[in-house]
């Protein structure tokens, strides 16, 4: 048990990340567009932060200051990078994942390229000092990822703005006849998975590493993906999701300290997150709890 | 002129073109920005097509064997998403199905009957068989259980590439990054090859990746099999009303997807490298697959063309760097070639736009 405690911080590092992208993942899909650029979009979002934050580091900018204003940018960078698939996947039509991975495909290019130029090197320039435990030994991106949550839930569920957002992904069409704008719902959608997946990419560098290299997000992006299908796009399901996907990679991790789990390699934890959202989705399949307009780019006037 | 416009607009071959020029231009732009001479990237390029070295006049023809071997996994791989994209299916596994070729193949070169002619040849098929069996697994989910592949093959990817290493790390000489070297019956160098390109890693790979072209080719315009699969990719509902099996086309092409990626795997595991490789992350082949078939309008010669301009561009890298030219900049010029392709929905529109206004002016409606 108190190894299990012991653990809980870890697991709280690993899972903060992983949760604020599948919330923004979740309102995206909610609005009717599906995002598979959340990897790339945290990867931009990470090296951005990292950048950031170790230029200031030199410059003398205080340390809360910095790590503060570093995080800003890295949310700020990513949804900029998200307008891409808004202009594609809302005014252009354009199929939502062949943009998604362009925007992957895009972003190991960016970010490295990037690197290259400020440091000339293929990873940025390690940071001294990043982001610091409290008095239980957590660190604040489990307090951001919790207030994600449930401003998510209380925009989504509890808000009339929340409701026109989540019929925009259920019936566009319905929704535009009572006069909700479609595509500002789903621009606002967009913009909110790209800013989220900026800052949780931005959280990974700043609790998990000391700079941002090609390996730094390393699926936590497609994790994420995963949990808003696992999670069945409502913010408590995607929260179990992420803690479940998020203990097992902790697990990974842990499994080389601890006698009792070397018997089995530490890949077993890593598969584990894809292998169960698999079954899962065998097993619900089915039941569709999917929005029903998520992916189908929406044209006003077309039937 | 406003005809040749529309034909234009309306021809996939010259969108093509047009996506790929601008996304050379996008990291034309990048690279001047940036205070660099985007010469030089040129400069590599040109090595890397033509092997003529334009700084010192020199000519090495390894450049250009180089080129078309990393081009291979690139066309293999573009095949296998070609071959999904036409039933109406999005194979983001790709990379999946290529590892667990390369896994297999590395496993059976390891194990398998040190037997002259027979040692590659089974590794190869073993390498094509999972590769079929991980990208049909996709197809019956998706034909019975109606998950979506674009979740299911993200989620095999990274099984593969966990299970790669679990399998990897059990072979003989496992270290955490190679195994022993394999037995000179499993390579699939080929030593004429080597000789006349300057030592070059082509190798017999080429050839089953021509074969693999043509058999592309052959199942899609050629067989009522083939017939069926486009058909299930123009309209499901009218292709199940006119009798195809529907859920048997969707499984059986995702198989055959799988099949062109395992044997990506095969090759480059046989080919490219004379001992196992325990993945410490993904080679890409397979992503880059997504784009190499969408340039290539996911036909045979199309993705066989745009299969050989990845390769140009990964063989170039090397030169570039040299040039001060950050590599990078290739993967933001697929990126972005990938992107403007999504984009190109926007002419279309346009294109309806045009239609409109010409119905308009023809009725004169101001």
């Amino acid at each position: 048990m108190s190894m299990i405690l012991g653990m809980l911080p870890s697991v709280l590092m690993i899972v903060a990340p992983i949760l604020i992208t599948a919330i923004g993942g979740m309102i995206c899909e909610k609005s009717g567009v599906v995002n598979i650029a959340l990897e790339g979009l945290m990867a931009i979002g990470a090296c951005t932060t990292a950048a950031a934050h170790v230029l200031m580091e030199m410059a003398g900018v205080p340390h809360t200051l910095s790590l503060f204003l570093a995080l800003f940018m890295g949310l700020v960078v990513g949804g900029l990078f998200s307008i891409i698939h808004a202009v594609a996947a809302i005014n252009f039509n354009a199929d939502q994942t062949i943009s998604g991975t362009g925007i992957n495909l895009l972003s190991t290019g960016v970010t490295i390229f990037a690197s290259q130029i400020l440091f000339n090197a293929d990873r940025t320039k390690e940071f001294m000092m990043g982001m610091q435990t409290d008095a239980l030994g957590i660190y604040p991106t489990a307090y951001i990822a919790v207030a994600v949550v449930i401003l998510s839930w209380f925009l989504l569920y509890k808000l009339p703005f929340g409701m026109h957002l989540r019929a925009c992904g259920e019936h566009p069409g319905a929704a535009e006849s009572v006069g909700i704008n479609v595509k500002k719902m789903r621009y606002f959608a967009v913009l909110s998975s790209g800013v989220l997946a900026g800052l949780a990419g931005g959280c990974v560098v700043l609790t998990q590493t000391i700079q941002y290299t090609s390996n730094t997000i390393n699926g936590r992006g497609f994790i994420a993906l995963a949990a808003v299908s696992f999670g069945r796009w409502n913010p408590l399901g995607v929260t179990g999701a992420a803690f479940l996907f998020g203990t097992a990679q902790a697990f990974a991790i842990i499994a080389n300290n601890v006698p009792a789990l070397k018997v089995l390699p530490s890949e077993v934890f890593n598969i584990l997150p894809y292998v169960v959202t698999l079954v899962a989705l065998v097993l619900f399949s089915g039941k569709n709890y999917a929005p029903s307009a998520a992916g189908q780019p929406y044209e006003k006037g077309a039937s | 002129m406003k005809l040749s416009r529309e034909r234009l607009i309306q021809s996939d071959g010259a969108v093509s073109v047009l996506v790929v020029f601008l996304g050379f231009l996008v990291g034309t732009i990048l690279i001047a920005l940036v205070g660099k001479n985007p010469l030089n990237m040129y400069k590599a390029i040109l090595q890397a097509l033509s092997g003529y070295n334009i700084d010192n006049g020199k000519m090495n023809i390894r450049y250009i064997a180089e080129t078309i071997n990393y081009s291979v996994p690139f066309i293999l791989c573009g095949l296998s998403m070609g071959f999904a994209n036409r039933v109406g299916l999005f194979n983001i596994g790709g990379e999946g199905q290529y590892i667990m070729g390369m896994t297999i193949a590395q496993m059976v070169a390891l194990l398998g009957p040190q037997v002259q002619g027979l040692h590659w040849v089974l590794a190869i098929l073993c390498a094509i068989i999972i590769g079929s069996l991980w990208g049909g697994l996709v197809g019956v989910l998706k034909a019975k259980y109606e998950v979506s592949e674009v979740v299911s093959t993200i989620m095999l990817n990274y099984i593969a590439l966990y299970l790669s290493r679990i399998i990897t790390l059990q072979m003989p000489g496992a270290t955490t990054y190679k195994t022993a070297n394999f037995p000179e019956t499993a390579l699939i160098t080929n030593d004429f090859f080597t000789k006349i390109t300057n030592y070059s890693l082509l190798n017999n790979g080429i050839f089953m990746m021509i074969i693999a072209v043509i058999v592309f080719w052959f199942i899609m315009e050629k067989t009522s099999l083939g017939f069926g699969m486009r058909a299930t990719g123009f309209n499901k509902e009218a292709a199940r009303a006119s009798g195809i099996p529907v859920v048997k086309s969707i499984a059986l092409s995702m198989a055959i997807a799988g099949a062109f990626a395992g044997l990506a795997g095969g090759i480059v595991a046989l080919g490219s490298f004379k001992y196992g490789r325990v993945l410490s992350g993904m080679d890409n082949y397979g992503f880059d697959g997504i784009a190499v078939a969408l340039v290539g309008n996911s036909t045979a010669l199309g993705t066989a063309l745009a299969g050989l301009l990845f390769g140009m561009l990964k063989n170039a890298q090397a030169l570039m760097q040299s040039k001060q030219i950050p590599k990078e900049i290739t993967f933001i010029i697929q990126g972005m070639i990938v992107i403007f392709i999504a984009l190109r929905s926007a002419l279309i529109l346009y294109q309806q736009y045009l239609d409109k206004k010409k119905l308009q002016k023809e009725v004169g409606v101001k």
